[in-house]
Order: structure tokens, then C-alpha cells, then sequence
């Protein structure tokens, strides 16, 4: 065990001082945790406090998961802090965690950290992870047992040192309509050997394009069998070894935990490692990665299938609560609310401290923060609503979120999936349109959606973050009254904040993501268009398969490989063109266009017969490209660049069949892209033969394959037939 | 029961030639001393079925078989032979008989499968889930018998039979996907529409389609007017509608969709004497006739079977061997991880390793074979060599 370990920690940190075997056996887990999610789904509320610290059932995130990280046995905990860090440390100082006996929460701070990659190689540079660490973001809900799972990761490193990971996943079914699991996380395809839980494959940013999963052909040549998941969910806890983090330090364009980490480790065969699972069956996991997630993530908590981090057990950072039975519900009260007799608070609501409701107001389903002021005659359902909010009377709230501070006056509507970022004022009477998000922030003016620059974007908006809160802090009193003053229309008489625009680009469709459940009609909508898709991929199939198509599936796949191929190998002959053409201009050396070339090859994993068709295609242009008047001047120009390029396009030209490529590739563009060579064929395949780019065999050999084609097809054949046949004179004479 | 049943025994196939000749089509081939179309009428009989159609490609089989079935089943069984063209594939086959299909499930049996699962027990399957089609699917079987070294199992040895991919719900009762011949060496792909709808899929390389399919009639029969490209059974016909399932219920006649999958338990034997390797699994006792006539000091090992009225001179060695019927086997002989039929005459000294030697050949004095097939009545002369070959009398 003791050299294993060692062995391990040799591995994770060559450089480091080699340690007593002895002391790191006793090694106590260690976690890291990483208190920024590296993405921009909760804002515009991010914008303004960090994810971890948002309060879910009135507790900040951060609580349930190093209570749990406590409770799983965890000795000491790095919590990196990258967006608001400020915040994050600030409250962890003064919270209790940092004076727990046998639990240690150290923070780890930087301000220039844009993914999770980039926050592991940091950590691997501080050298303080010394053996298996468990490796969460701050925002995880969970109560499972950790010893099962850490045992068994155990017991597979020793067997086998590539095992590195281990991944928690538990059952959960998307549903068929939205293809999104309950967390509005996107549906998740997962291949696991059945026997030793080892993850194969591994997909979640579902492509609802492809229709198809493709399981490597090797997969099944070394696993006689494998079971394809559509209904697990990944919990994001992943039981590390050491090399996980050196992995990153490794491979420094990993930036995602999944999408690069997962897939590099599975892709990647050189190195074998390994990633397992470990599913969980009665015990709870669940990671808030949306707005949807936070719902229910919430609702699971107030159900208690959280326990024992719910609101009437006390636990770091919660005050007790006192449970009342309502029916066969619960409701979780505070002591000290002033509640009137004619309010009614429904099932499943949490209230907290020193919250006010007047008379009249209904409330269920909701989580209602402390010292908030609520009047009379108001709804709130579904909604959660955080600390010091004030909602005067006759205000509607339908599955919302309201932060900290929020002022609605009187008779202002929420439609459902709205978010209230802090300190927003709603006007009198103002109905804000359902998926609204509104803060005292303007949206970010760079908005990309592209998924890539997710961090990038994110690393921006931290900044920007910053100096506008200078300024609002300076100058609040009179912002507001000026921001009030230009956007009065927006949100009504005295309404403080900025509608955020609803990212155009709509890849992710807010009502996929947002707290409000999916509205009947989007459900509706969508089962509909499933079936049209199953019609439409029906009359697909019939139609292939009355043109006499055998197998209309592995064709119509076939057809997507081609597509692809098609694309790809347009793109390759365009930078093949580029390259040539900036040779020529700027008077490369042939060898290193050789090597530009070749790279390009090897990047589109193209044959040398492309190479040799995309460069002969290259030079072809360029002479066309060239000024002349007459054809033979033409022909002239031809031959010049031939003779010039030779060396570049011989290297391509290793067996008959590339130079048939070149015949073919020839003909073509005379056909297509250039017909003014079109007269000049049967010279220019002489010039090529001259100059002995073309040998005779690959010029009969391209001539006997034509023999049998369309009339159409032979007019070149005819046009150099009198070379062709002086060609298979010279052979029969020398034979 | 509302059942028909077909057997498709084939014609002279092509991959077990020299063994199959046109006096001998391969439903006949002995397997075991048993043409191997016996195997499965006897498995149907003792599943009451008794009514039956026996498909075979190219009419000369057609006549030998016929002639087999009326002179071996006179009374117990009432088969129909119907004669296809050669080349049809078993789409084809099922396709030019289809005005015999009458009744609303038809249970299609490949001629050549040994197994002792009773038929009755995929119809019940079928039956029970109102399936359009179910397929009875086993373990691959392991190449040859485990302790031998032989010949047959190296050629193997490189991909450990791998026939089909399959896929199965969790329950191991659906077919959610099949992929066979080429398919295998490309990428599995999986339709996601299909794992959406069971959530897990389980995908085994080590299980095969043993070729014996009950499938709903109406959706056969449009199946197979639909696509006329279609040739084979296993190859276009089960996985297309494998594919087609849970799509639409426009193109199978509103039928309820959803295939079988019957895996056996891996107790049961199958082997199917379609592979030339594949021809010694069924061989599995020392069962020595009686009349059979032993030399001296001459031995027959485990697992061999010596037919009746078969002569032995001394000194003869037979290990993991089928003998047939009236052989001459003379001194010295050492017979090895072979198959030999009926009436063969070997001379003394002879050493056959691997090999299959089809009835009425002759091996003279002293030779050696080893990984050979050797063709109906062929004469090996004295003291030849061969390796790996196959030999036949040149088609007259």
C-alpha cells in the first residue's frame, strides 16, 4: 500500500522532494473544491455575488458541500476561489469552518483562472495535494457515503495504476420529450463495461443533429460486452488519484472537466488511463449547474431527501427551524415571523427569520429568505425569494427567483421564470415578461454564446464586474434616481435595473434552464416535433430504399461520413491553394512547402493522392490565374510553374495511383472549374509526361479505366488518344 | 398452432465445398453420422410440429433431399419441399414460397442449426410478447474443444468468433440492435433514438444469432415485397426491422413493434455446421457402434464416434474423431481431430489430422493430411502429403 502510494505521488510530482512512504499511508483525504463553476448560467446574478454563496434553502451552496465533504470524511479541504474571491474567502472566515476540529479549509486564490483546467494546474503547481482527493465544484448538493467509492477506487488503483478516476453517477432518466434530464442538464450517453464499471464513451453536449452514437470498432474488440446508458446522470464528484492533476499540468489545453479531461482520457490510448464509475443507488448527488437545477435541487432539499442537510437540522450556517405538519406536507418556519392570522402559507415553503407577511397572502412552494417585508393580498408560488426583499401588496410571483434586497411595489407582476438580481425595483403595477432576468447591471455588451469562450467571457465579466461596482458604490444614491430616470418605461413608475436582452443566440432555450416548470405548450410542441422528425426519417428511409438502397441506415450514416469527408477535404484543398499561392508570392523553398504541406495533411488526415490533387490543383490555378492572351501563351505559363513546382508535386506522387489522381483531378477541373484547359489537355498530360510527373503506366492505366465510361466522360481520352497510343507504342517497342 | 414452419436447408453451399457436393447438398452432410438436416426435424418433431416446409436452392438438391426426407420421415413427419433457384439468398427463399405462408406467425429455421432448444420455446416467446419478430440468440460457441490444439481453433484464435454485435435491454427480452457480416468491422453506431426510449442498452460481441427466427407473417411478407434488394434473413431482413422498431407504425401495418431476443442458457449446445471449423462441435461422446470392428492395441480416444460395420486394423489411434459408417481404416492409421464418413477406405499408415474426408474417398498407403478437406470419392495416392489443401474430383 505504502509503495503504491509512493509510486502514485512519484508519478503526480516527479520534481517533488520524494516523501516517507509511511507518511503519506497516512495521508488523510484530502478534497478540492472549486468555488466558481466557470460559466455564466446564474447570471446576471453572478455578476454580483459568486454562485457558491447564492442561498439554497436559505443556506449558501457552499455549506451543503463542505458539510458533506465533512460528514464523508474529508480532512482537509482547498477551496479555490476565482471570481469574487473576495467574497468567498471573506465568508468563510467568518463562518464557522475554518475552526472545525479535524476539518480544514484552506482557500486557494486567483483572479486570473478562466477554467477549472487552468484551476487543477494551479493547485499542481502549490503542490499540496499529496494523494486521492475528491474533486467538486462549491455548488453540489449531496449526502452519500464516500468509503464505498474510495474503496473501491482503492482497490482498483492497486491493481491497476492507470485506474485515475473515479466518477459518481446515479440513475436518472431524461425525459424522451426534452432530452433533458430532470436538473435540465442535457441528456448524457455513457458507455460502462458492465463487469468492471470502466467508462468507454462518454457524451453529454448532446448534438441533437447526429442521430447515431459510434462506439469505436476497438470498444467491442476488447470489451465482448458494454452497456450504453442513457439514464444515468453524472453527479460531477470524481474520486481523483494524484495524476489527475499532473494530467492537466500535462495536457494544458484541457480546460473542462468533462468535455476535455473525460473525453481526452477516454480518446487518448497511448497512455491508458483509465476513468471508472461508481453508481449511486438510495443516497443523493445532484450539482446546480442552471436555474432549473436550482428548483429542484431546492425542492429536494425542502422534501428532506437531502438528510441530513435540510432546514430543521442544523448544520453549518443554518439556524434551526421549526417544522409544522400541514397535511401530509411540511412547512419549515422560523421562530420570530410576524405572520397574520389570513395569510396562508402553504406545503413545502420554507420562511425565514424575522420575515413579515401581511394579510391575505398566499404563499406555496416557495422559499422565502429573512427580513423580508411581505403585504397583504400578494402570491408568491414557486418562487424563491432571498433575504430583505420587500414586496408590497398585491404583487404576483410565479416560480421566480428575487435576490437580496429587491423593492417591488405594489400591484407588479412576476411572470414565471423571471429573475430579480439584487437591489432591482419594480414599478408600481409592471408586469415583467416571463424569462426576464433584471439586474441593476447593463448586460454585458460582448455576449458570445459560442460555448468555447465560455471562460473567456467569464474571466471578462468578473473584471468588468468590479469597476461597475465601484461606481455603483460611489454614487449609489444617484444612480439609481438617473438609471430610474432613463428606464422608467422598462420597469415601470420608479423601477430601478436593466431588462437583460434574452441571448439571441438561443442555443440553449431559456425555458429549458429556467425555474419555472416547462410550460404545457413547449411540451406539446416538442412531442410534435419528435414524431414529425420520426415521419420525416421514415419517408428518408423509404425513399433510399425504393432507389434500391440495400441497407438505408449504414447508407444514410455512410452519407454523413461522406458529407464530412466532402467538407473536409474542400477545406484542405483551399489551404493547400493558400499555402502554394503564399509560396509563389513570397518565394518559399519547395522543402518547406513540403512541410507546410504535409502538416496540412496530417492535420485533415488526407491520403498523398489528396496532396498530390490539391497541389497539382493549386499550380493548375495559379497558371490560369496568370495573365495570358492566347492559349498556347497559356500552355506556356503551364509549363513554367510545372517546371518550377516539380519537386513539390513529385514528393506526393510515391505510387501509379496518386498520378491517376492527378489524370482524374485534371480532367476534372477541365470539366468544372477551368474549362480553358479543356483544349489544351492532351498537351499539358504531355508536358507532364515529359517533365516525369506522369509515368506511362499511370497515363494507360487511366486511359484503359475510362474505356468502359460514358461517351461523356471519354472526350478526354479522345482528345490525347493519338499520345496515348504513341505511349503504348513506345512500351510494345521496348517490350 | 398457428404456426408455419420453414426450414431453410439450402443448396450446395459454396464455403463448404469440397464437402458438399451435388450428390451430397448440404442439408445432407453428415454431422456427427447424421445428415445434418436431421438435427432440426427431429428437433421440431419432438415439438409436435409437424407440418413443415423444407426449402432448398437448385432443383437437383432439391430431388436428393426430398428423396432423403420421404425415405427417412415416411410416416412421421409431413414435409413439403419446395425448390427455389440457386442464389436467392434466405429473403429470396422465404419471398418465392410466400403463397404458401398462410398462417399468422411463421417460424423459420435455418437446415443447418444443432441445438436442443425446443422451437416450441421461441414461438411461446414470440407469442407471449406479440412480437414482429424473434430471434433465438446464443453464446458464441468456443472454437473446437478447449484442450485441443487444433487446427480448426487456430485459425480462430486471431478473433475469437465474434458473429454478430448485439444489443438488448437491460432485461435481455428486446433486440435494440444487431449488426452482422461488415457491419462488424466498422463503428457501432446506435440510434439514440432507441437508447432514449430504454435508457440502457446492453451491447455483447460475444453472443450470436443462431438462426432461428419466428417472425409476425403480414410484416414478413411486406418486409420482404417492400425491399426487393433484400437477400438475406440475417443480414437485411432481421436487422432492418431491428432498426424500424419503435419508428412508425405506418410501414409495419400498425403492428406492435418490439423484437425478441431468446438468449440461452449457456448449458445448451449449439453448433452449426456452417464453418468448416464449426463442423466438430456436435462430436461429443465415445460412442463406439457395435458392430464396429477394433484391431488390436488399437485405441479411440474420448470424444470420438465410430459408426456402424466400420473396420479397424491394428495399432490404429483415433482421438477427438468422427468415424462413419462402413469405413476400412487399416494398420498404423492415426486419426486426429477429424472427420471421416462413410465408406472411406484408409490404408495402412495413413496419419489425418484436422481434416474432413467425405464419403467414398480412398487414401492409398501412407498419407499424411493435415488441415485438409478432402472431396466425395477421391483417391489420395500412396504415400502423398498434403497440407492445408482440399481435394476434389474435377466436376465432370
Amino acid at each position: 500500500m505504502g509503495a503504491q502510494k509512493k509510486r502514485a505521488a512519484a508519478a503526480a510530482a516527479a520534481a517533488r522532494v520524494s516523501e516517507d512512504p509511511d507518511d503519506l499511508a497516512r495521508q488523510p483525504l484530502q478534497a478540492i473544491l472549486l468555488a466558481d463553476s466557470f460559466t455564466t448560467k446564474f447570471r446576471p446574478i453572478t455578476l454580483e455575488r459568486p454562485k457558491v454563496l447564492l442561498p439554497l434553502v436559505n443556506v449558501p451552496m457552499i455549506n451543503y458541500t463542505l458539510a458533506w465533504l465533512e460528514a464523508a470524511g474529508v480532512a482537509e479541504v482547498f477551496v479555490f476561489c476565482c471570481a469574487h474571491s473576495k467574497q468567498v474567502i471573506d465568508y468563510l472566515e467568518n463562518s464557522e469552518w475554518f475552526s472545525q476540529p479535524n476539518f480544514t479549509v484552506k482557500t486557494i486564490e486567483s483572479h486570473n483562472i478562466i477554467s477549472a483546467g487552468d484551476a487543477l494546474r494551479l493547485i499542481y503547481e502549490q503542490n499540496v495535494i499529496h494523494g486521492d482527493f475528491v474533486l467538486i465544484s462549491g455548488d453540489t448538493v449531496s449526502n452519500m457515503s464516500l468509503t464505498q467509492a474510495l474503496q473501491e477506487h482503492k482497490e482498483r488503483k492497486k491493481k491497476d495504476n492507470n485506474a485515475v478516476m473515479t466518477m459518481i453517477i446515479k440513475k436518472s432518466k431524461p425525459s424522451p420529450i426534452t432530452r433533458q434530464s430532470r436538473l435540465g442538464t442535457d441528456e448524457l450517453f455513457m458507455a460502462i463495461d458492465p463487469n468492471t464499471k470502466q467508462l468507454l464513451y462518454y457524451e453529454d453536449k448532446a448534438d441533437h443533429s447526429k442521430g447515431t452514437i459510434c462506439l469505436d470498432k476497438m470498444l467491442l474488440a476488447e470489451n465482448p460486452s458494454i452497456s450504453l446508458h442513457n439514464d444515468k446522470q453524472d453527479c460531477y464528484i470524481d474520486i481523483c488519484s494524484p495524476e489527475v492533476l499532473s494530467l492537466f499540468t500535462d495536457n494544458f489545453d484541457y480546460q473542462h472537466l468533462r468535455r476535455h479531461f473525460v473525453k481526452g482520457l477516454l480518446l487518448d490510448d497511448i497512455m491508458g488511463y483509465k476513468i471508472f464509475t461508481h453508481e449511486i443507488h438510495s443516497s443523493y448527488a445532484a450539482r446546480i449547474d442552471n436555474y432549473r437545477s436550482y428548483d429542484i435541487v431546492s425542492k429536494d432539499i425542502i422534501q428532506r431527501w437531502t438528510y441530513p442537510y435540510v432546514p430543521d437540522v442544523k448544520f453549518c450556517g443554518n439556524r434551526a427551524t421549526k417544522l409544522e405538519r400541514r397535511g401530509i406536507c411540511f412547512t419549515a418556519f422560523n421562530s420570530e415571523i410576524e405572520q397574520s392570522r389570513s395569510a396562508q402559507v402553504g406545503s413545502f415553503t420554507v420562511i425565514g427569520y424575522g420575515t413579515k407577511i401581511g394579510s391575505n397572502s398566499k404563499i406555496s412552494d416557495s422559499v422565502i429568505g429573512e427580513g423580508c417585508t411581505i403585504g397583504s393580498n400578494v402570491l408568491i408560488e414557486g418562487s424563491y425569494i432571498w433575504d430583505n426583499v420587500i414586496i408590497e401588496d398585491g404583487c404576483e410571483l410565479r416560480h421566480v427567483i428575487v435576490c437580496d434586497g429587491v423593492i417591488m411595489k405594489a400591484g407588479a407582476v412576476l411572470k414565471p421564470g423571471v429573475v430579480l438580481s439584487f437591489k432591482v425595483v419594480i414599478g408600481e403595477r409592471f408586469v415583467v415578461p416571463a424569462y426576464s432576468k433584471v439586474s441593476l447591471l447593463q448586460q454585458p455588451t460582448v455576449h458570445d454564446s459560442d460555448e468555447e469562450l465560455e471562460y473567456a467571457d467569464n474571466s471578462s465579466g468578473t473584471v468588468e464586474f468590479s469597476s461597475i461596482q465601484g461606481t455603483a458604490d460611489q454614487s449609489n444614491g444617484e444612480m439609481t434616481s438617473e438609471s430610474s430616470e432613463a428606464h422608467k418605461p422598462k420597469l415601470g413608475t420608479g423601477g430601478v435595473g436593466y431588462i437583460w436582452s434574452i441571448c439571441e443566440g438561443g442555443q440553449e432555450e431559456e425555458w429549458r434552464h429556467s425555474v419555472a416548470p416547462i410550460p404545457e405548450d413547449k411540451l406539446t410542441e416538442l412531442s410534435e416535433a419528435m414524431d414529425d422528425d420520426q415521419e420525416l426519417v421514415t419517408q428518408d428511409r423509404t425513399a433510399l430504399s425504393t432507389s434500391g438502397e440495400l441497407i438505408s441506415d449504414s447508407n444514410a450514416s455512410e452519407g454523413d461520413d461522406n458529407e464530412d469527408s466532402k467538407d473536409d477535404s474542400v477545406y484542405f484543398e483551399k489551404e493547400v491553394e493558400a499555402t502554394f499561392l503564399r509560396a509563389v508570392e513570397e518565394n518559399v523553398k519547395v522543402d518547406h512547402v513540403i512541410l507546410e504541406v504535409n502538416s496540412l495533411r496530417l492535420s485533415y488526415n488526407m491520403t498523398s493522392a489528396d496532396c498530390a490533387g490539391a497541389v497539382f490543383y493549386s499550380m493548375m490555378k495559379l497558371a490560369i490565374k496568370t495573365p495570358h492572351s492566347s492559349a498556347s501563351e497559356l500552355q506556356q505559363n503551364t509549363a513554367n510553374i510545372i517546371t518550377t513546382w516539380q519537386k513539390l508535386l513529385k514528393s506526393y506522387l510515391l505510387e501509379i495511383d496518386e498520378e491517376i489522381e492527378i489524370i482524374l483531378k485534371f480532367e476534372e477541373m477541365c470539366l468544372e472549374s477551368a474549362k480553358e484547359f479543356s483544349p489544351l489537355f492532351a498537351r499539358i498530360l504531355h508536358i507532364l509526361y515529359d517533365k516525369d510527373i506522369l509515368q506511362e503506366d499511370a497515363i494507360l492505366r487511366w486511359a484503359d479505366e475510362k474505356e468502359g465510361a460514358d461517351e461523356s466522360d471519354k472526350v478526354f481520352v479522345r482528345q490525347s488518344e493519338k499520345f496515348i497510343q504513341w505511349l503504348r507504342e513506345a512500351s510494345e517497342e521496348e517490350d | 398452432m398457428d404456426f408455419q414452419v420453414v426450414v431453410l436447408a439450402g443448396g450446395t453451399s459454396k464455403k463448404l465445398v469440397p464437402l458438399v457436393s451435388k450428390e451430397v447438398p448440404k442439408a445432407l452432410l453428415p454431422v456427427a453420422n447424421r445428415p445434418v438436416l436431421s438435427y432440426v426435424l427431429e428437433q421440431l418433431e419432438l415439438s409436435n410440429i409437424k407440418d413443415l416446409i423444407v426449402v432448398v436452392e437448385g432443383a437437383d438438391a432439391a430431388l436428393c433431399v426430398g428423396g432423403w426426407i420421404s425415405a427417412a420421415y415416411v410416416d412421421r413427419l409431413h414435409v413439403e419441399v419446395a425448390t427455389v433457384p440457386e442464389d436467392v439468398g434466405t429473403a429470396g427463399a422465404l419471398r418465392a414460397i410466400a403463397h404458401h405462408l398462410t398462417a399468422k406467425d411463421v417460424l423459420v429455421v435455418s437446415g443447418d442449426l444443432v441445438s436442443d432448444v425446443p422451437p416450441g420455446a421461441v414461438t411461446a416467446a414470440h407469442r407471449r410478447h406479440d412480437a414482429v419478430v424473434t430471434a433465438m440468440i446464443c453464446s458464441v460457441p468456443v472454437s473446437g474443444l478447449s484442450e485441443a490444439g487444433s487446427s480448426g481453433a487456430k485459425d480462430k484464435t486471431k478473433k475469437p468468433g465474434r458473429y454478430n454485435i448485439i444489443g438488448m435491454d437491460p432485461t435481455k427480452q428486446f433486440l435494440l440492435h444487431i449488426a452482422t457480416g461488415a457491419e462488424l468491422e466498422k463503428d457501432t453506431r446506435i440510434r439514440k433514438s432507441i437508447l432514449r426510449a430504454v435508457g440502457q442498452m446492453d451491447i455483447r460481441a460475444d453472443l450470436m444469432d443462431a438462426h432461428m427466427y419466428a417472425f409476425n407473417r403480414s410484416v414478413l411478407q411486406e418486409v420482404l415485397d417492400q425491399k426487393d434488394k433484400f437477400q438475406s434473413l440475417k443480414q437485411d431482413v432481421l436487422p432492418y426491422l431491428v432498426r424500424s422498431q419503435l419508428k412508425s407504425e405506418i410501414l409495419i401495418n400498425g403492428a406492435p413493434q418490439g423484437q425478441q431476443a431468446k438468449e440461452n442458457g449457456n448449458d445448451k449446445v449449439i453448433g452449426e455446421a456452417n464453418h468448416l471449423s464449426g463442423y466438430n462441435f456436435s462430436a461429443q461422446n465415445n460412442i463406439i457402434h457395435p458392430s464396429a470392428e477394433l484391431g488390436s492395441k488399437t485405441t479411440v480416444g474420448p470424444h470420438c464416434m465410430l459408426g456402424e460395420g466400420s473396420q479397424m486394423g491394428d495399432k490404429c489411434s483415433v482421438k477427438r474423431s468422427v468415424i462413419g459408417r462402413h469405413c476400412r481404416i487399416g494398420s498404423n492409421v492415426k486419426v486426429v481431430n477429424s472427420v471421416v464418413m462413410n465408406h472411406v477406405t484408409i490404408g495402412d499408415g495413413c496419419s489425418i489430422q484436422g481434416s474432413v474426408i467425405c464419403s467414398n474417398a480412398q487414401l492409398q498407403e501412407r498419407v499424411a493430411l493435415k488441415d485438409c478437406q478432402v472431396g466425395l470419392g477421391y483417391v489420395v495416392s500412396a504415400g502423398c502429403e498434403y497440407k492445408g489443401e482440399s481435394l476434389a474430383r474435377k466436376e465432370k
